[in-house]
């Protein structure tokens, strides 16, 4: 009876009626695969290096097809390029998390609080918010780089990851504030909300208990966005010679590969697996990511599926008469 | 009328804030780039006249004898007059010459890329969008690897492709330096030299942004067609063409407008990688050049240089959004 | 005068969604519509009165399929045309031009994007293709003036308008082929009650004049008493009672009917008393 969802009346009450009924998500194929897919990157980054040969090795013989003793061949400089790879995957998991954690509490600070006092707090924070969206990141982030990395005193961690880290969440997270805000400010005119504000709660309050909780699949949403951004941003950084030096990502991987002329060589095993982890990272993000909108957006994957249905009742028999409204 | 006003003073607030920004990080952030610009000025026993010195402190600071206030004006005074400062790496040229220099290739091989990019996108998003719960709905998730794969990753496999392997197209360079030395000329087998040179760096470009805007515009398309009006356009027998282009597709093309200017941000950080590993003469690879070379004035400018590039796109666009949506015209 | 000529036969018409399991949104519905007559369509929200009228126009959403029955359209002219075995540029050609349709909440069935004038011009390029501009705009323009609304409207978008004014202009743009069947599901419902009196009105008027059918689709059944020739009373997918509208409201025979009839208060007497005093004389709601 949930599926009275398409019928053309009725479908706002069996929504609300379906929402309440459903806290998990519904386990479309999008919404598995990139589970999966995530949850495998994340299994090779925190295990693999505990299985591989020494990263740091350079014992090895340079340039090695792969082979028995090297799945991924080895690099110019004699490096298991395997172990590079997972501990660069590592590596770059770390950036991806902590910048996109860093850029979603700045979004949150900037959207949230944006959209729920609205008036000339909206205004400033947009303004910043919108600053900060037109300037161009990239290039932001190499002129902060450039400055922070060539200083006597922070030592160790003027070129750590964590910095390269902190520097991305700082520059990156306007664009997730933007979206906070459009669905705090609707939150905002909800009758509970209203109650909340009547009752004489504090708006940090109201906050936290009423507002929070429904910009979940949101925040969700929006951290995976931050983690691919921080993830690609960080390799192309680290492809540039800005990454972080004392640690291996999977960028640093690819710089060395660019710089061991591995494109020249021919040795495709030293520069394509870096890159194509990188990709299945924002592959599978992206298709959660993609499942969230579907959740978020019912209409995304109820229409494809209803007219799917359609077609196929139609094809095994069951309908008379010629097609329908397309739309 | 208050829509675009409004927008202009934006732009030129953030203008402005770009430039302070140029003026405040030297200056705030950890380090001491004056002593190291003029440490990389001076390499080779060079004698530096008190002109260059005071530059170079104008624009990074470390200039303790006045007020920051001061400084501040006079950083503005040398920017209005177009004063960018003289390069490090590339001493004695000004660095308004490297980048006049270097500016029309990004703009051409950029800009030509973006467009085709976002009319494909959503062309493709329009028809995948329309056509959804039939087989085309199997491109979503190919599309979405696509837009995940990083540009410069695309390049170097593209260049491992059709360069090393097949030898089919050029690695790097955007035109022939063999058979041109003396630099651009206007023949028409330049400009095949040219356009040869530009093929795989814009192919990175196209493949690797097209997925973004095909799959934002698929979204809308399906949301769009959901709306009442999609099916009073169906029930007035309108052919199926009209209602996709002028119905669906002109509705659901609004929000990638809207978010264009946040997707310029990744074109212009995957152009920029993009020209650097085909050691394209663009301004990507001029400020790779600055940082890697830690030439503070080259880097500065080029900074200031292209955000202003993205503002101008950013107004561009704002334009076309308010032609095509009459309801912001009357908003504001 | 010969007595009454049907315009739109609908003969076991049953549609189905088809989710799992399936739901029989229309079961065995036959309905006949006359020419000129006004068709009242009452039931409560999901009973499937507007599933059936999309039925009648081939507007079926994904994913609804007709799974039997005949829809017959009887042309002024003397054809007959069979609705559900149209498809492609057949139906198009049908559309609009034969049965036309007010939806409803006329919030959002004008595309928010180009002018009214070209959402009326659409209807012409795609129907009588060829018409000089000069005719389209005369043509524009006297339909909205049929409906009561400044021709030079036209050149404005409808979130310019408001809410009675883009109902009028539906209406308007309906009327622009001179079909023979109007379908209106619940067109006055978003608006208050002043223009509401007022859209009705106009619909009479025109109805009136021009002498197009109407199946007028809601679930106000007083409003429909008050306006149409004949009634019928949907629930659950299937017709429950049928009769003019002086029987339905003196004599209903079906419980339904009954219970829709009583459940709208009234101004005056016992009927309401409760909305009124706070006490009911009555044992129903």
């Amino acid at each position: 009876m949930a599926d009275l969802l398409t019928a053309p009346a009725d479908t706002t009450h069996a929504l609300a009626v379906s929402r309440a009924r459903r806290t998990l998500p519904p386990l479309s194929g999008k919404l598995i695969t990139g589970i999966v897919m995530i949850a495998a990157i994340v299994l090779f980054g925190l295990v693999g290096p505990l299985l591989t040969l020494d990263p740091r090795d350079a014992g090895f013989d340079p340039l090695l097809p792969p082979g028995p003793a090297h799945p991924l061949g080895t690099s110019k400089l004699g490096y298991d390029v395997l172990a590079q790879v997972a501990i660069g995957t590592q590596g770059s998991l770390f950036v991806g998390a902590v910048a996109g954690t860093v850029a979603l509490l700045l979004a949150l600070i900037f959207g949230v609080l944006a959209g729920y006092f609205g008036g000339a707090i909206d205004e400033i924070l947009m303004l910043l918010t919108n600053i900060m969206l037109v300037i161009p990141g990239l290039p932001l982030v190499m002129v902060i780089a450039a400055y922070v990395q060539h200083t006597e005193g922070l030592g160790a961690l003027a070129r750590s990851s964590l910095l390269v880290a902190l520097v991305l969440g700082i520059t990156g997270w306007a664009g997730s504030a933007v979206v906070l805000r459009g669905t705090a400010r609707s939150l905002r005119t909800r009758d509970y909300v209203a109650a909340s504000v009547v009752a004489g709660e504090r708006p940090l309050r109201v906050i936290f208990v009423e507002i929070l909780p429904n910009l979940v699949p949101l925040l969700a949403a929006q951290l995976i966005f931050g983690v691919i951004f921080a993830v690609l941003g960080e390799a192309g950084l680290s492809y540039l010679g800005l990454g972080p030096t004392g640690s291996i990502t999977l960028g640093t991987v690819l710089n060395d590969a660019q710089t061991g002329q591995a494109v020249g060589s021919g040795a495709w095993w030293w520069f394509v697996p870096p890159g194509a982890i990188i990709a299945l990272i924002g592959t599978g993000l992206s298709l959660i990511n993609f499942a969230i909108d579907e959740i978020v957006n019912p209409k995304l994957r109820l229409a494809p599926a209803a007219a799917r249905r359609q077609r196929r009742a139609r094809r095994s028999g069951r309908g008379i008469g010629g097609e329908e409204a397309i739309a | 009328m208050k829509f675009w006003i409004r927008r202009i003073v934006f732009y030129l607030v953030t203008l402005w804030a770009a430039i302070s920004l140029n003026f405040l990080l030297p200056r705030i952030l950890p380090g001491d780039p004056v002593a190291i610009m003029l440490g990389k000025l001076r390499r080779g026993g060079r004698q530096l006249s008190q002109e260059t010195v005071d530059a170079v402190t104008a624009l990074l600071g470390g200039d303790k004898g006045s007020s920051l206030w001061e400084q501040y004006l006079a950083y503005w005074g040398r920017m209005l007059n177009g004063d960018l400062g003289v390069s490090s790496t590339r001493y004695p040229t000004p660095v308004g010459e490297l980048i006049g220099q270097a500016l029309p290739w990004t703009v051409t091989l950029v800009g030509a890329a973006t467009i085709i990019s976002f009319v494909l996108g959503i062309i493709g998003g329009a028809w995948v969008g329309w056509f959804r719960g039939t087989w085309v709905d199997q491109f979503v998730p190919v599309t979405t690897f696509l837009q995940s794969v990083p540009y410069f990753w695309l390049a170097l496999v593209l260049v491992a492709v059709f360069s090393v392997q097949l030898g089919m197209l050029p690695i790097i360079g955007a035109y022939d330096v063999f058979e041109y030395p003396a630099g651009p000329e206007w023949r028409p087998a330049f400009f095949g030299s040219v356009f040869v040179h530009a093929l795989l760096p814009a192919a990175t470009i196209v493949i690797s942004s097209v997925g973004g805007w095909l799959l934002g515009m698929r979204n809308m398309m399906v949301q769009t067609m959901a709306e009442d009006y999609v099916l009073t356009a169906e029930a007035k027998g309108l052919r199926p063409s009209r209602i996709r282009s002028a119905y669906a597709a002109r509705n659901a093309s609004i929000p990638s407008l809207a978010g264009f200017g946040i997707a310029l941000g990744f074109v212009v950080a995957g152009s920029i990688v993009t020209e650097q590993v085909f050691s394209y003469p663009g301004i990507g690879k001029l400020m790779i050049q600055a940082v890697q070379g830690l030439d503070y004035a080259l880097m500065q400018g080029v900074f200031l240089v292209i955000t202003l590039t993205v503002l101008a796109a950013n107004f561009l666009i704002d334009l076309l959004y308010g032609f095509i949506d009459p309801r912001v015209r009357r908003n504001g | 005068m010969s007595g009454p000529e049907a315009v739109l036969t609908a003969r076991n018409v049953s549609i189905e969604y088809e989710v799992d399991p399936p739901v029989r949104a229309v079961r065995d519905v036959s309905l006949t519509l006359n020419r000129g007559e006004i068709l009242g369509l009452a039931g409560e929200s999901g009973c499937g009165k507007t599933t059936l009228a999309y039925g009648l126009n081939r507007l079926l959403k994904a994913p609804a399929l007709m799974t039997s029955g005949s829809v017959t359209f009887h042309d002024r002219s003397g054809s007959d045309i069979d609705v559900t075995g149209l498809d492609g540029e057949g139906l198009r050609a049908f559309r609009w031009d034969k049965i036309s349709m007010v939806f409803q909440g006329a919030m959002n069935s004008l595309n928010p994007v180009i002018d009214v004038r070209a959402q009326i011009f659409d209807i012409f390029d795609t129907h009588r293709r060829g018409m000089p501009r000069r005719d389209k705009q005369a043509r524009a323009e006297e339909l909205l003036t049929l409906v009561g609304v400044d021709p030079a409207r036209l050149s404005s978008f409808p979130h310019e308008l408001s809410g009675g004014m883009r109902q009028r202009m539906m209406i308007a743009m309906a009327l622009a082929l001179d079909p023979q069947v109007m379908i209106m599901d619940e067109p006055t419902t978003a608006l208050d009650v002043v223009v509401q009196r007022g859209i009705i009105r106009e619909i009479m008027r025109l109805r009136e004049r021009l002498g197009f059918a109407v199946i007028f689709i809601t679930h106000d059944l007083p409003m429909l008493i008050e306006i149409s020739d004949r009634i019928a009373v949907m629930l659950q997918g299937e017709i429950v009672e049928e009769g003019t509208a002086e029987e339905i409201y003196r004599t209903p025979q079906h419980e339904y009917t009954k219970r829709l009839l009583s459940s709208f208060p009234s101004l005056t007497g016992v009927r309401g008393d409760f909305v009124r005093t706070g006490v009911s004389q009555e044992g129903l709601r």
